[in-house]
């Protein structure tokens, strides 16, 4: 990301300049006077400063594949980058108490509900935003999207969910079924 | 006594007035006074660039539960305890960060619409701050507020410590629909996903149609900058919302047809039901009170008359009634409120009660603009999992002892 020139932007100094001469049409009774200009005071005029920017991508990945970027990664490749940089927190094989990413499945309506990725998330796609946006902790957005894929890939392993020989793309990850998919209620009060 | 109108000592207003006027309402600790105090007789300290508070009132907040990760995904709540008014000191507002209070330099920092609309466009800091923008004040109440209420046993905590990640502030900053509509929303967009630029990268789904409603792009927190810790340069602020929406260190609004079901909208921020189903995109916060004085931990030190104070809030709108019982909820009179009761703002409520020294419970109840009551625990807890936590809104009892201990009791 380049940093702005805050001296060179040529429209916004013009704004500036616009912006001081409706600030002198309020303090200067002789230029507002007999000036179109006093007609739009306490209108609501908005500047529109926005700068296009067509070719910003952004990184919000949705469940129906948008956003999700080229490459791949496969559950074998997954589980050695776990064990480097996933396992301090998450434990061997995602089983770390108070932290767990496995297990759990069946257990939501009992009286001792355990929500993880595997009994709990709907979309695995929601995976591949997490990880690439906020792991590892402490060193958030550090891994290659091969990367990010690998270890999605492995944390659906250890979840029953992908087989050991198992790779997933930007095509694979959406269609994949997750547990919990239908276990949600949305509420739509600000919806409509 | 003539003038009590519930039980367990509680007074009509007039009464208070009568009784502040002859006894007073001492102080607990009263040291004596020296002929000639210090500050009687030495110049003070200078003017100087940024206030604090006094030495001697000794307000801060507490760290509330731990993470796995470690305390920079933490929160840190509100002394409801040792407050007055409705508005939170920006030094005191609650917080809740998921990867650390990020350092963005305001310079280096934009806003970016993109997705559905026909123009993406960026907006830097600078060009925020030229937009008209609107003052308002809110609550913002973090969806697990009141979790300690949620668990078997009841903890013998301060009112800050068990409710108080919620704050009360004025929010400045520029209606959201003014850069929606500048960039240009496409037709079948439904939701604006909003991202922060902390190291957890926060991401949210909010309803294109609240969108456009009542959210600002906030720059400004009770009259200064936000700061670091509300998302300096620049927050998402959805009023009446579950803090978690209210996107800090606002990066990006992404314009879709569908939500993004991003983790904290899916894996947290949902709602267990017994049933092993779970509510999603339950944003708004429920009616709520607590009594904030007396509260958990304090000591009455005598018998005779006090005002009950406390706080009510709700989702849906105003605040139209609190109600306070000292009797464990058998009988209840209305307390006064005693700022005028502000739309998805706090409101304080007030009512004078006589302490005979017996013990009893204290507990408040609001009820907001539509109707709504504050549930018991009871039936707060009756509608999610044991598993649940976020959204608990039942009424908070303060038990007081014999000897005048106030301890959080489940009543």
């Amino acid at each position: 990301m380049s940093l702005p020139d805050l001296n060179s932007n040529c429209q916004f100094r013009n704004k500036s300049c616009a912006l001081l001469l409706i600030f002198c049409a309020v303090t200067c009774p002789a230029f507002a006077a007999g000036d179109d200009d006093q007609s739009t005071l306490g209108q609501h005029l908005v500047q529109k400063l926005g700068q296009v920017d067509n070719g910003y991508t952004g990184s919000i990945v949705s469940p129906d594949g948008s956003g999700l970027p080229d490459g791949t990664g496969s559950v074998k490749e997954g589980k050695a980058l776990y064990n480097i940089q996933c396992i301090a927190c998450h434990g061997v094989d995602g089983h770390r108490k108070g932290n767990e990413l496995v297990g759990g499945i069946g257990t939501l309506a009992s009286p001792s509900p355990k929500k993880t990725v595997g009994s709990f998330w709907p979309y695995a796609t929601t995976l591949y935003d997490y990880i690439a946006r906020a792991m590892p902790y402490n060193q958030e957005k550090s891994l290659s999207s091969n990367e990010v894929y690998s270890v999605t890939a492995y944390v659906l392993y250890l979840n029953g969910i992908l087989e050991g020989e198992a790779s997933v793309n930007r095509g694979s990850l959406p269609r994949i079924a997750m547990p919990n998919r239908n276990g949600f209620v949305e509420l739509t009060e600000f919806a409509e | 006594m003539t003038d009590q109108i519930a039980g367990g000592g509680l007074l009509h207003r007039r009464t208070f007035l009568k009784a502040a006027a002859g006894t007073g309402i001492a102080s607990s600790i009263i040291l004596p006074a020296k002929a000639k105090e210090d500050w009687l007789t030495q110049t003070g300290e200078a003017t100087g660039e940024y206030g604090s508070q006094s030495s001697h009132a000794g307000l801060k907040r507490e760290q509330i539960g731990g993470h796995p990760y470690g305390p920079e995904a933490g929160s840190s709540s509100s002394p409801l305890q040792d407050l007055n008014g409705t508005l939170t000191p920006n030094s005191l507002h609650f917080e809740r960060h998921h990867s650390g209070i990020p350092d963005i330099d305001p310079r280096r920092h934009k806003l970016t619409i993109y997705g559905d609309v026909h123009k993406t466009l960026t907006f830097r800091y600078e060009d925020l701050l030229a937009y008209p923008m609107e003052t308002h004040v809110y609550f913002l109440e973090c969806s697990g507020n009141s979790f300690r209420n949620t668990l078997a046993k009841p903890l013998d905590q301060t009112a800050g410590s068990l409710n108080g990640l919620v704050s009360g502030a004025e929010w400045t900053g520029v209606p959201l629909h003014y850069l929606l509509d500048e960039a240009g929303v496409k037709k079948g967009a439904a939701w604006v996903i909003a991202e922060g630029a902390d190291a957890a990268g926060l991401t949210r789904s909010l309803p294109l149609k609240l969108a456009l409603d009542r959210v600002l792009v906030a720059l400004y927190q009770n009259g200064e900058p936000i700061r670091p810790a509300q998302g300096y340069p620049v927050r998402l602020f959805v009023p009446g919302c579950e803090g978690n929406i209210s996107v800090k260190w606002l990066q990006s609004l992404k314009v879709q047809s569908e939500a993004a079901y991003t983790r904290d909208e899916t894996s947290k921020y949902t709602d267990l039901l017994k049933d092993g189903t779970s509510e999603m995109f339950s944003l708004k916060m429920e009616v709520k009170s607590l009594i904030t004085s007396p509260s958990g931990k304090m000591k009455l030190n005598r018998q005779g008359i006090y005002e009950i104070s406390g706080l009510a809030w709700s989702g849906n709108g105003s605040i139209r009634k609190v109600e306070v019982s000292a009797d464990g909820g058998r009988s209840w009179a209305d307390a006064v409120l005693q700022s005028e009761s502000r739309s998805l703002a706090l409101t304080r409520f007030r009512i004078p009660w006589k302490w005979n020294g017996q013990r009893l419970i204290l507990q408040s109840r609001a009820i907001d603009e539509k109707g709504n009551v504050q549930p018991t625990r009871e039936v707060a807890l009756e509608r999610y999992s044991s598993a649940g936590f976020y959204h608990y809104n039942g009424i908070q009892s303060w038990e007081i002892s014999a000897q005048g201990e106030v301890k959080n009791v489940f009543a």
